[in-house]
């Protein structure tokens, strides 16, 4: 008889959920929803600004809370679960993880453009120096061709990562990119491999399955998909669908069930549906966090919001050019403004 | 007398050699040696074509040669000019830092260089620095800022291994630039490197939170303030209008470089040299007793 094969799901709805909340959690969510995953038996829940440790800013949106106080709350609240942080080198820094760990995290998860791997050196060997399992994750991987990922992927390894992640920020992979981008990673690297998946063109799930056929032992996951865009792979889902499998992931899926319905779907401000906007993430292969910064801007300068995101898909913008958008708003409202129509020639 | 100073590079990768580039044009400063530690680096290559004496010695070999001159500008890593400042200061030499290193005080140019000429040790803080923090001294000088954050985008060919050991470096000394020179009473900085092809030029975001503001004494502050910029930086400009709202003032910067290494993307290498050299030649201006720029300013208000 076979051993049940394991996979490790970590949950983001109080990171990457707090993309589609604009940061505005609060401490009491932390507690309700931390208290209900670790119970639930999720065992790696993150706590952070969408864009991690030091997000908190003009760029990004302000927090609600400052960020020790959410970690503060997760940890008074966690009992067996491991307590999870994001850093973005260029917007949080090693210094950050010292100040974490005195709350408990005991899991950096240190993200960098896909082509970007060599910045986060200094990070990865500070999360391993506090005693930190460093997880190394590659955004925006559908930019890139497998080789090159699994070039960067080796750098995340030699640095000490314990875990590389693919992540497809834009929800823009189909499993068949997936597929070719796991399959390599695993070829290339000896550490775990990991897949966060985002839903703007509904591949969450299956991209997360594919990831674990060709070799992944971790999956991300959001209770209810409360995340960037048009949502994560939705934790619920995922379960429920492993146990239907035979996968052991520890988490109880009536439990995960519940905290999807009764805890988190009463706080989100809006369905996590694919509405034109994200699905137009998906497609022009743009950050998901974009999606409320470019509903902002298309209002203030009364263009398409199909029109900003496009335009920030041909101009390759990776993760973090917020500010990108206000500009290519401004610049196609002045287009529209000189008797052009609000598209752009390029 | 001699009518120029002598002065010398430490680190020829892309900010070592560009900022050689531009010393070689100078009528202030004579360039007279590279020093690298990499005997394949391009840098130091050029430097030797361009018939400057080099080492692969590093600052052992630079301070070796007893004509290197007064002035040395390290263009090495933050790490690196650690070990620098004091052998530097040891020998007597001026230091100028192009490294988020900052032993010494913080210099931007349009700012505040008449107040450090006389130090030893000076820092020029950060490309994403001195491309911003004279606009919120701009702002700041008709409006107290209670708030500054900057975004630098800069392509990743324009960031090399010093830049990318340096990520935090970067932000924190740059965040410091903002309070310190530029006037906010807290600074926060962010950078982001973008791989895409062909690369782009290097653009600044500026927030500033200022309750109480009136736009169009900060908007002209801030347009006095591009122009002495140009002075030393040509290809420096403003994308939009300053952008209000409510205690908020945005502000988009291009800086396109002069080509003079890197190609005209890199202008975070571009500003970060102009102005190293604005920097070195006015030092140089006071060490051979002519007027400086700084005076001259002062005298002809």
């Amino acid at each position: 008889m076979s051993e049940r094969r394991h996979i490790r799901v970590m949950d983001s709805t109080l990171r990457d959920g707090s993309h589609a909340k604009a940061h505005q959690f609060t401490a009491e969510h932390v507690s309700r929803v931390v208290e209900a995953l670790d119970a639930a038996g999720v065992p790696v829940i993150e706590v952070s600004h969408g864009d991690g440790l030091g997000g908190s800013s003009f760029q990004y949106g302000f927090s609600l809370e400052p960020q020790e106080k959410l970690l503060e709350a997760a940890q008074k609240a966690i009992t067996r679960a491991k307590l999870a942080v994001l850093l973005i080198p260029g917007i949080g820094t090693a210094e950050d993880l010292e100040m974490a760990h005195q709350y408990g995290v005991s899991v950096a998860r240190i993200c960098t453009h896909v082509t970007e791997a060599d910045i986060c050196e200094q990070h990865i060997l500070m999360a391993k120096k506090l005693g930190m399992e460093a997880i190394g994750f590659l955004m925006m991987s559908h930019m890139v061709s497998p080789e090159e990922l699994c070039e960067q992927g080796r750098r995340m390894e030699s640095y000490g990562a314990d875990c590389v992640y693919v992540v497809d920020s834009a929800g823009a992979m189909t499993p068949y990119d997936m597929r070719s981008r796991i399959s390599a990673l695993r070829e290339a690297i000896g550490v775990d491999i990991g897949v966060h998946a985002h839903n703007n063109l509904s591949f969450s799930v299956a991209n997360s399955l594919v990831a674990m056929d060709e070799g992944a032992s971790c999956i991300d996951g959001c209770t209810c998909g409360l995340g960037g865009g048009a949502g994560n792979t939705q934790t619920e889902v995922l379960v429920a669908v492993l146990d239907k499998l035979g996968v052991d992931t520890g988490i109880d899926t009536f439990k995960i069930m519940d905290i999807g319905e009764d805890i988190v779907r009463p706080i989100m401000d809006r369905p996590q549906i694919i509405d034109r906007a994200g699905l137009t993430l998906g497609y022009a292969g743009v950050y998901s966090s974009f999606l409320l910064h470019a509903y902002r801007a298309a209002e203030k300068f009364d263009v398409d919001v199909r029109e900003i995101l496009l335009e920030c898909g041909r101009r390759k913008t990776v993760g973090g050019q917020e500010d990108m958008i206000i500009d290519i708003a401004w610049e196609l409202n002045q287009r529209k403004l000189a008797g052009g129509r609000s598209t752009t020639t390029t | 007398m001699a009518d120029r100073v002598k002065a010398a590079i430490l680190g020829s990768g892309n900010i070592g050699t560009d900022l050689m580039v531009k010393l070689l044009r100078s009528k202030t400063i004579e360039l007279t040696m590279v020093g690298g530690i990499d005997p394949q680096s391009e840098g130091l290559r050029r430097a030797r074509e361009a018939g400057l004496k080099t080492t692969v010695d590093g600052i052992d070999g630079l301070l070796a040669d007893p004509n290197v001159g007064e002035i040395v500008f390290d263009a090495t890593s933050a790490r690196t000019h650690l070990l620098h400042a004091p052998k530097l200061e040891a020998a007597g030499k001026i230091a100028i830092d192009l490294t988020p290193a900052a032993v010494g005080p913080y210099v931007v140019p349009a700012v505040n260089m008449g107040e450090q000429l006389r130090a030893k040790n000076v820092n020029m803080v950060s490309c994403g620095a001195q491309a911003t923090v004279p606009i919120v001294h701009a702002i700041n000088r008709v409006a107290p800022v209670d708030y500054a954050e900057i975004v630098a985008t800069i392509a990743s060919l324009s960031a090399g291994p010093g830049t990318r050991q340096n990520i935090d470096e970067f932000t924190q000394t740059t965040a410091r630039g903002l309070e310190v020179v530029g006037g906010a009473k807290r600074g926060k900085a962010i950078i982001i490197l973008n791989p895409a092809d062909p690369p782009i030029m290097m653009r600044d975001t500026v927030y500033v939170r200022a309750p109480g503001m009136d736009p169009e004494l900060v908007s002209r502050s801030i347009y006095d303030m591009v122009e002495s910029i140009q002075e030393y930086v040509p290809g420096y400009r403003l994308r939009t209008e300053p952008m209000f709202d409510g205690d908020k003032v945005t502000v988009f910067i291009n800086v396109e470089g002069a080509g003079d290494y890197l190609p005209a993307y890199a202008g975070n290498l571009d500003i970060m040299t102009h102005a190293a050299v604005r920097v070195g030649e006015e030092i140089a201006r006071g060490l051979l007793g002519q007027k400086t720029l700084a005076e001259s300013e002062a005298s002809s208000r």
